[in-house]
């Protein structure tokens, strides 16, 4: 029994008792925090596997879920005790929990039961890589083989974003997301906030640039350096260096949705100049890949913060 | 002299390990949400840094060295001032204690 053997052990069974505390704990709060613990737990077991492009994406999506869930449950508490009497009945419990089983044990069945070896693409994917200069399978696969697949995923965000302002009240609409973080005219906050938000965001930003530039050929990507970036800008809102801008700011339309925009436009020409939508010619894989992934991370930047700012809250400029 | 590295590794990692125990301990055992955050300062701060100082022998080359001292950096940084932050959210009486 090597050390390896029994790392990935703990890792599982740490993976189970968090994932059972998510399930089991009393109230939202506590739910919440072991499936913060969930996510890092599961990033790990990405590293095991060595998955380290997953593992970075799990590490990044369960931050952000773990601060969306947060927020949703400090909303919740008030009405959270009335919720918890109007249990459902019984028999609707354990039909429940019949499906989940079932469910589960199909998965496993799945997975256990898959031919040996599994099929798979990788020795064909590794085979292309050289086409394409990159030196990191993952982003060739998400930006060159399943491209289609990556652009869809960051309308879908967009998406999202639109969900979360279409919550803003009419008289709102257009105005700025989230409470005002200090009154206008006021000094930013002091003390260990501001602190952070002073000496972190120079190292975070190098940081998040840098997984979008090495994801060429080494773990990383425009999602992940996103993400890096996004919380950067939140650490300094939260501290009052930077408001949210009105969402009817045109610039920061133009940063939304410039990712996706670039990526269609790339799609579309390769009808002109190779075999079809999101196809590259040869040799201009790699520059048009950093075509598409540089507005692409401004872009998914920019929608992360603002739903984390949520939808607008405070009226358009021009009324105060 | 690499006997002696990998000695100094094992017993840097393993008291690294004990103050995470120990925080662990604290945060479960303590009474109030101050103590907690002080049992669990002494995981991050002196915990992370003695795994750090026991990996330093271990690493591959200055980079990969400055890039663990780096790691312990910002944790202390990013510790330190969410600390501070809970404790003046527990002083106040927010959030579940």
């Amino acid at each position: 029994m090597s050390a390896g053997f029994v790392l990935d052990a703990v890792v599982a069974a740490l993976l189970v008792a968090v994932a059972t505390g998510a399930i089991a704990a009393r109230t939202a709060f506590a739910a919440v925090v072991a499936f913060v613990a969930y996510g890092l737990v599961l990033a790990l077991a990405w590293v095991r596997l060595a998955a380290v492009d997953v593992a970075l994406t799990e590490a990044a999506v369960g931050a952000l879920t773990g601060v969306l869930l947060l927020a949703a449950a400090a909303r919740l508490r008030p009405s959270e005790a009335a919720a918890e009497s109007e249990l459902p009945s019984a028999g609707l419990r354990a039909a429940a929990a019949l499906l989940c089983a079932v469910v589960a044990a199909g998965l496993a069945a799945v997975v256990l039961a898959a031919a040996e070896p599994a099929p798979t693409l990788a020795p064909l994917a590794a085979q292309q890589l050289p086409a394409t200069d990159l030196g990191n399978p993952v982003t060739a696969a998400l930006l060159a083989w399943r491209a289609i697949d990556t652009l869809l995923e960051k309308v879908v965000l967009l998406a999202g974003l639109l969900g979360v302002w279409s919550l803003a009240p009419d008289r709102l609409w257009g105005g700025r997301p989230g409470a005002a973080l200090r009154a206008r005219g006021a000094a930013p906050r002091d003390g260990a906030l501001g602190l952070l938000a002073r000496l972190l965001p120079p190292i975070g930003i190098v940081v998040g640039v840098y997984l979008v530039w090495t994801a060429a050929d080494h773990p990383g990507g425009a999602f992940q350096g996103s993400t890096i970036l996004a919380a950067m800008w939140v650490l300094a809102r939260m501290a009052g260096f930077v408001d949210a801008p009105a969402v009817s700011d045109r610039r920061l339309r133009a940063a939304l949705v410039a990712g996706p925009l670039a990526f269609f436009a790339v799609g579309l020409l390769g009808f002109a100049w190779a075999d079809g939508f999101l196809a590259y010619p040869d040799g201009w894989a790699k520059p048009l890949i950093v075509a598409i992934e540089v507005p692409m991370t401004i872009s998914v930047a920019a929608t992360l913060a603002l739903l984390l700012a949520g939808p607008p809250a405070r009226g358009p400029e021009s009324r105060g | 002299m690499s006997l002696a590295l990998d000695a100094f590794t094992v017993a840097a990692v393993a008291a690294g390990a004990c103050f995470f125990l120990a925080g662990t301990a604290g945060l479960l055992r303590f009474p109030d949400p101050l103590s907690r955050l002080h049992a669990l300062t002494k995981a991050d701060n002196l915990g992370l840094g003695l795994i750090v100082l026991g990996l330093l022998p271990q690493a591959d080359g200055v980079l990969a060295g400055a890039k663990l001292i780096a790691v312990w950096g910002l944790a202390q940084l990013a510790g330190t001032a969410v600390t501070q932050l809970l404790a003046r959210a527990a002083r106040r009486g927010e959030g579940p204690a």
